[in-house]
């Protein structure tokens, strides 16, 4: 089975997948491995990384030296095509006028969804980040521990390959012995900050992300993941033995031809293809999920991208991983008698507590890393190491006037010039230009490090979507219309990042180039724009005031399982994906079980 | 890395893009201050070829040549030849700015209506101070023109203007500068090919951070 087109498609699938990113991806995976014969949707073109990853490109061949532009607003070559704030044709709107309540709204179309476009960070959810409203009385405990969840990080993190090390660090749990794979060297900003962090009692420690270091054994990590699947231990095998490791050039965001890193294009569909159990329908926008009389799901309705026609996709299961607010949409948008206000919306809880990442961000100019001999500092194509939380114990303590906490992504180093190099130094150079704009542009040159703070959000009334009455896409289907406000619980986190890195930029001996805001509300970026969208669909113990069960199956349809950021709970500091990845596995391991026991029929 | 196009006038917009250049992808990038702006049909589309990335920007041209020439002698002030790469002119920074000022995006033609006037003012200011073509000027009598214009922040009210025009057209310069390989040899980028191994700072890196 293959990508095929809409006259391709079977009469009827065990399971139909609307989107193709982590969640999509790692269900297809698990599902497919398992004999399940499974249909994925994808809104986007089909997208071989193999074939259309610009790896050794230089800035000097794209137009405008590779920057950003609307088209590609993260600069010409990132991996992400069709997609962005912005889609044509597929709007948003926003209920307020005022920017600080407005939510970007990011979308990839495109197979592989944004996991073509992610920063590789793969942290796991610590104990407390499933239980947070047991420990301070904000937001909402999950239905699960993290004990649940440990054994299927660990086999994420074997399958997509993850390098890191296991610290003694409060909420930051260890990967099992021999699952993450060795971080490279850090670079000479990351040791320098390490260094001077430690006045601060701030710990640097090794990165989690997804890049393979070393390739995968064949030999052990076939039979680890599936002990009792002989077929599914084969085709793995042959896979993994065209996967690379990392060779230290071309930055991630990129995509990556040798299927180093983990996209689900480089590791989650070709062994799911090589099966035989699973079809990918590119161009397929999903309208809406129908439903029998009794109210469970028969399939999905689609427009055909290609032909503008509607299709129906039967299946005995509809996996939502369309992308958090997406599924909401999907879900809003299948009404019927028996689901008036939308699929799963008994509670009416559908589109409520969005949550992205707060946001902040400082950068400084470092003297020590001036005119450093020029040396290759490409490494894994994004950070080797990063800052845990380190605060939980001061927290405790009533030391902070925020609840939850924050991790701290940054960069230093001589990168691949761009169009920002030799530019706007005047705050160093008074601005100078000729053969002295040439020195500075040397000294100067990898001499810049900047701090970004990823911290929790807590989900709020004031931040949700729901179906715009009026406006739809040139498919005729209604769009979100998307409410939003942090509130101080975030901008007093984004206040404390910019006191953070100012105090690091110091402890380097560093500039800082804009002085930190001390008012969090101007120090943290817009929602959205973080990319970490999740919740909309939330899990939790009961029907009457969440959309899901543990499972990720929607109590009111029990054959909807939303396998992506929708069903979170809380949004803990750590990454997404490698949770989404999780809990799909997870979610789909269960749907293999109640589809057995006839209980998904 | 992502490119870096240095900001104007808005100073928020200038760190989150300059923070973003310098972290990549997680990093938020916003095109326009307080809403991004709907992607446009004019440039080269959401799903350009990225291996022939060059040969999409067929946009047409806007410099004449009287803007090219002054263009051209004030991109070579700004980046003259020394002793470790040539100048900027001989590397095609003209061309580039060509290319730049005239694509279909808001923040380029935003510099194209700096840049263009900006070219004509320094053309009207060679000609009040020298009576001279900017072109045909010394290189002395060039820099009295550029160091009044070389700090925003620091100059006369009456070039305040003129040095808004001067610090975006060095940006412009030194990116299309040192995006070539004579400028990526120059400012001691290495790196963009495969290796075996990823050997971290070299012992003499470390001993120059304290950390040997």
């Amino acid at each position: 089975m293959p990508v095929i087109t809409s006259s391709r498609k079977q009469a009827r699938y065990d399971v139909v997948i609307i989107g193709s990113g982590a969640a999509g991806g790692q269900s297809a995976y698990t599902l497919a491995m398992e004999g399940a014969k499974v249909l994925m949707l994808e809104a986007g073109r089909n997208y071989d990384p193999i074939q259309e990853t610009p790896m050794f490109q230089t800035n000097r061949e794209a137009p405008l030296r590779g920057a950003d532009t609307p088209d590609k607003p993260f600069g010409f070559y990132d991996a992400t095509v069709g997609g962005g704030w912005n889609v044509p044709g597929e709007p948003y709107t926003q209920a307020s006028t005022d920017p600080q309540k407005q939510f970007w709204w990011w979308r990839s179309r495109m197979l592989g969804g944004r996991t073509n476009h992610w920063s590789r960070v793969a942290l796991r959810n610590g104990p407390y980040d499933f239980k947070p409203y047991s420990r301070d009385g904000l937001g909402f405990d999950w239905p699960i521990a993290y004990e649940d969840v440990a054994d299927y990080y660990d086999k994420v993190e074997l399958l997509i390959g993850v390098y890191g090390t296991n610290e003694n660090i409060e909420n930051v749990p260890h990967s099992s012995p021999g699952v993450l794979q060795p971080p490279p060297k850090a670079r000479a900003g990351e040791l320098l900050a390490r260094e001077r962090g430690k006045s601060l009692g701030i710990p640097i420690v090794p990165a989690h992300r997804a890049v393979m270091t070393k390739r995968l054994d064949p030999a052990t990590l076939p039979a680890r993941l599936h002990p009792n699947n002989p077929k599914a231990r084969r085709i793995l095998a042959e896979d993994i033995q065209s996967r690379a490791a990392c060779f230290w050039a071309t930055p991630c965001g990129r995509g990556c031809s040798i299927r180093a890193t983990y996209q689900s294009t480089t590791v989650h569909l070709p062994p799911a293809l090589a099966t035989g159990n699973l079809d990918i329908l590119p161009n397929a926008m999903a309208r809406e999920i129908t439903v029998d009389a009794a109210g469970r799901a028969t399939g999905v309705a689609f427009v055909d991208k290609t032909t503008g026609e509607t299709h129906h996709a039967a299946g005995r299961a509809v996996i939502l991983a369309a992308g958090s607010c997406e599924s909401v949409r999907l879900l809003l948008n299948s009404k019927s008698s028996r689901h008036p206000q939308g699929l799963g919306n008994s509670s009416g809880r559908v589109g409520r507590y969005i949550m992205d990442t707060v946001g902040g961000g400082l950068s400084g100019q470092i003297p020590l890393l001036e005119n450093l001999p020029p040396h290759n500092e490409d490494g894994a194509g994004g950070a080797h190491v990063y800052i845990p939380w380190w605060l939980c114990a001061e927290q405790k303590a009533g030391k902070l006037d925020f609840p939850r906490g924050y991790h701290v992504e940054f960069k230093s180093g001589r990168g691949e010039p761009g169009m920002g190099t030799g530019t706007n130094l005047e705050w160093l150079t008074g601005g100078s230009y000729g053969r002295k704009l040439k020195e500075d542009a040397r000294r100067y040159y990898g001499s810049f490090i900047g701090f970004n703070g990823r911290g929790e959000m807590i989900p709020n009334e004031k931040s949700f979507c729901e179906l715009d009455p009026t406006t739809k896409d040139k498919w005729g289907i209604p769009v979100m219309r998307f409410h939003w406000e942090w509130s101080e619980h975030e901008t007093r986190q984004a206040a404390h990042m910019e006191k953070t890195f100012a105090a690091l930029i110091g402890a380097m001996g560093g500039r800082v180039r804009n002085q930190p805001a001390t008012d969090g509300a101007r120090a943290i970026k817009p929602g959205g724009s973080i990319i970490h969208e999740v919740g909309g669909a939330r899990m939790g113990e009961r029907a009457a005031d969440s959309v899901t069960n543990c499972w990720g199956q929607v109590w009111d349809s029990p054959n909807v399982i939303v396998a992506d950021g929708a069903s979170f709970c809380s949004s803990p500091d750590k990454n997404p994906t490698l949770t989404i990845m999780a809990l799909a596995w997870r979610a789909a391991d269960h749907l293999l079980e109640e589809m057995k026991k006839r209980n998904i029929s | 890395m992502n490119p870096l196009p240095a900001a104007r006038v808005m100073d928020r917009r200038t760190a989150l893009k300059w923070v973003a250049a310098v972290i990549g992808v997680s990093l938020i990038r916003p095109v326009v201050q307080g809403a991004p702006v709907p992607p446009g049909t004019a440039g080269y589309g959401l799903d350009p070829d990225l291996l022939k990335g060059g040969e999409a920007a067929l946009w047409p041209r806007t410099f004449t040549p009287a803007q090219r020439a002054t263009a051209t002698a004030l991109c070579d002030i700004i980046i003259p030849a020394d002793d470790r790469s040539p100048g900027a002119a001989a590397v095609g920074v003209p061309d580039f700015l060509d290319e730049w000022i005239s694509a279909p995006y808001p923040e380029q033609q935003a510099d194209a209506a700096l840049i263009l006037p900006g070219l004509a003012w320094i053309e009207a200011e060679a000609q009040r101070r020298f009576q001279h073509a900017f072109t045909g000027l010394t290189e002395a009598q060039a820099q009295a023109i550029c160091d009044d214009v070389r700090h925003v922040s620091s100059a006369a009210p009456e070039f305040r203007d003129g040095a808004k025009f001067f610090k975006r057209f060095r940006d412009l310069t030194a990116g299309g500068f040192y995006t070539t390989p004579e400028g990526i040899k120059d400012i001691g980028y290495v790196g963009n090919m495969p290796l075996g191994e990823f050997a971290g700072p070299p012992p003499e890196v470390l001993a120059r951070i304290g950390l040997a």
